[in-house]
């Protein structure tokens, strides 16, 4: 009797376990099934590279370079405003800050994570995107600018915590050396703790842009949805993902632009595949 | 000549008392080594030379420690660390050739002429006792060396930014006996120009090589003396005990 209940068990478990691979390949499948539909009528390299998203013009031109652009722009400018404040950040708590400061500054960090991204891209509206069309005097402030420093608000949390998780894990062993050697703090940091705690901090990194490339909802409110190739960080951009969640309600059912919605998310499937592997080829070098 | 003067020294890390009232004369140039069992505070006397145990948030102290007149608490942390080498219980090689790890400290100071450096590696080296072992691949990782090798690297390494005084935290815990008598071989000969204060767990380390032997139990300095005397005619019982191995 209790080797039957044992059984049962352990197999109960078992479909968990493959339940959520079964799921995750049968999405994919579905997502791959209803994407590669679109090549039917449209080459690979023209959607890619092609200028011009007019879905619902006939015939619909369906190139998403503009839409690949818009995230790209937006991810770099996101990138460039969180990996710094964010990593500097991480070595303040892990290395500066005394201890409440530095109980505070996580309790912080958390919080900021746990904002919704609709309520962060509703408080970008009304706030930043003033701001940045009163600063740069433009005709709108709905621009790609606008959407990077609000996505680096979301990215920020990530990297801090992972970065600093990274930092806290270099031996105590590794900054006593240098430190008994005559290094100064800064000098222990530069030349010691960072180059050791390298590939957790690329791993930080690289999963803050994953989730930034990944954000729909803030980047649909305020980058204004322009679906053009942008011509510099100030003007509005649409991103792949705001394409899907805008598009998807009026799309036809079997339709060609159907279709290319759904092989957007194969091409955004793929990016944030790539970017996490990266990262977790990064935090395995480290292990 | 007197060149630690420690008097009335208190430890605490919260609320463990790990110093108790200690006070010792460290002369220039003799070989210091302090002996105990885990928990006496040997270590943590140790760290306070160099000011290491400031790293803990913990830690406060009371009394006071001169390094030649001067109080080490009004010396910038930095000079002091410079002047007072350590090497660690586990040798630390950084992931850089050999020639790297031991220019590291001496490049951190400023120094970037490219003569002075390879001058300063090589004596360096010498005086550690493992030139002859690797002048020829000067350029490989330091990670392909010895265990002991590695340790001689860590003190050629401390050695490079020219210390006054050289703490040792129990270096050869990780080493074997021939490895273990190669750094002891180093120790003695770097008195003629260093102060070294040496902590072990190996109690006949310290017969080999101290001058002077500290016994320290439970935070407190039971006693000290020329070593000799130690190992042949302790004052105080518990030392005894502790030499033959009677307890720790």
């Amino acid at each position: 009797m209790r080797k039957f209940k044992e059984f049962i068990i352990e197999k109960l478990i078992l479909i968990c376990g493959l339940a959520s691979i079964f799921f995750v390949v049968l999405i994919f499948l579905f997502l791959l099934k209803e994407g590669l539909e679109v090549f039917k009528g449209i080459t690979p390299f023209k959607f890619l590279f092609g200028k011009s998203w007019y879905p619902i013009s006939e015939p619909p031109q369906l190139g998403i370079l503009p839409l690949i652009l818009g995230s790209l722009l937006v991810t770099v400018g996101a990138a460039i405003i969180s990996i710094p404040i964010g990593v500097g950040c991480a070595i303040y708590i892990a290395e500066i800050a005394p201890l409440k400061i530095k109980e505070t500054l996580k309790a912080g960090i958390e919080l900021l994570a746990a904002i919704p991204s609709v309520v962060l891209g509703f408080i970008g509206m009304v706030t930043l995107v003033p701001l940045v069309k009163n600063v740069f005097h433009l005709p709108t402030g709905l621009t790609a600018l606008s959407g990077s420093i609000m996505l680096a608000f979301m990215a920020m949390p990530t990297i801090v915590s992972i970065a600093e998780d990274a930092l806290y894990s270099v031996p105590k062993t590794y900054k006593e050396g240098a430190l008994a050697l005559g290094a100064t703090q800064w000098q222990t940091i530069w030349r010691v703790m960072l180059p050791a705690a390298s590939s957790g901090i690329l791993a930080a990194v690289m999963l803050g842009i994953g989730r930034v490339i990944g954000e729909t909802m803030a980047v649909m409110m305020i980058t204004g949805n322009a679906a053009v190739i942008p011509n510099s960080i100030l003007a509005p951009v649409r991103t792949l993902t705001a394409t899907i969640a805008a598009e998807m309600g009026e799309a036809v059912v079997g339709a060609e632009h159907y279709f290319a919605l759904f092989a957007i998310g194969i091409v955004l499937f793929v990016i944030s595949f790539a970017i996490n592997v990266t990262a977790d080829l990064f935090l395995h070098k480290r292990q | 000549m007197v060149k630690f003067n420690i008097k009335d020294l208190n430890i605490w890390f919260g609320s463990m008392h790990a110093i108790k009232q200690v006070s010792i004369k460290i002369q220039a140039n003799e070989i210091l080594s302090v002996i105990g069992p885990s928990n006496s505070g040997k270590t943590s006397f140790l760290r306070i030379l160099n000011r290491l145990n400031d790293l803990n948030q913990n830690f406060r102290m009371t009394g006071s420690v001169k390094l030649e007149q001067e109080n080490i608490q009004s010396i910038d942390t930095e000079l002091l660390r410079k002047r007072i080498g350590m090497v660690f219980a586990l040798p630390l090689p950084l992931p850089l050739s050999i020639f790297e790890n031991v220019a590291y400290g001496v490049r951190m100071h400023g120094e970037k002429n490219k003569k002075i450096l390879g001058k300063i590696v090589e004596e360096s080296l010498k005086e550690s006792y493992l030139w002859e072992e690797v002048k020829d691949r000067l350029s490989e990782s330091a990670f392909k060396l010895s265990g002991g090798q590695q340790q001689r690297l860590c003190i050629a390494r401390t050695l490079a930014v020219q210390p006054e005084v050289i703490l040792f935290d129990e270096p050869c815990s990780g080493l074997d006996p021939i490895s273990t008598a190669k750094v002891e071989d180093a120790m003695v000969k770097l008195k003629q120009k260093y102060t070294i204060v040496l902590v072990t767990n190996n109690v006949k380390q310290a017969a080999r090589v101290g001058d002077r032997t500290a016994f320290f139990l439970s935070g407190e300095l039971i006693e000290l003396d020329k070593t000799d005397k130690i190992f042949t005619a302790p004052q105080d019982k518990r030392t005894e005990d502790y030499i033959r191995g009677k307890f720790g």
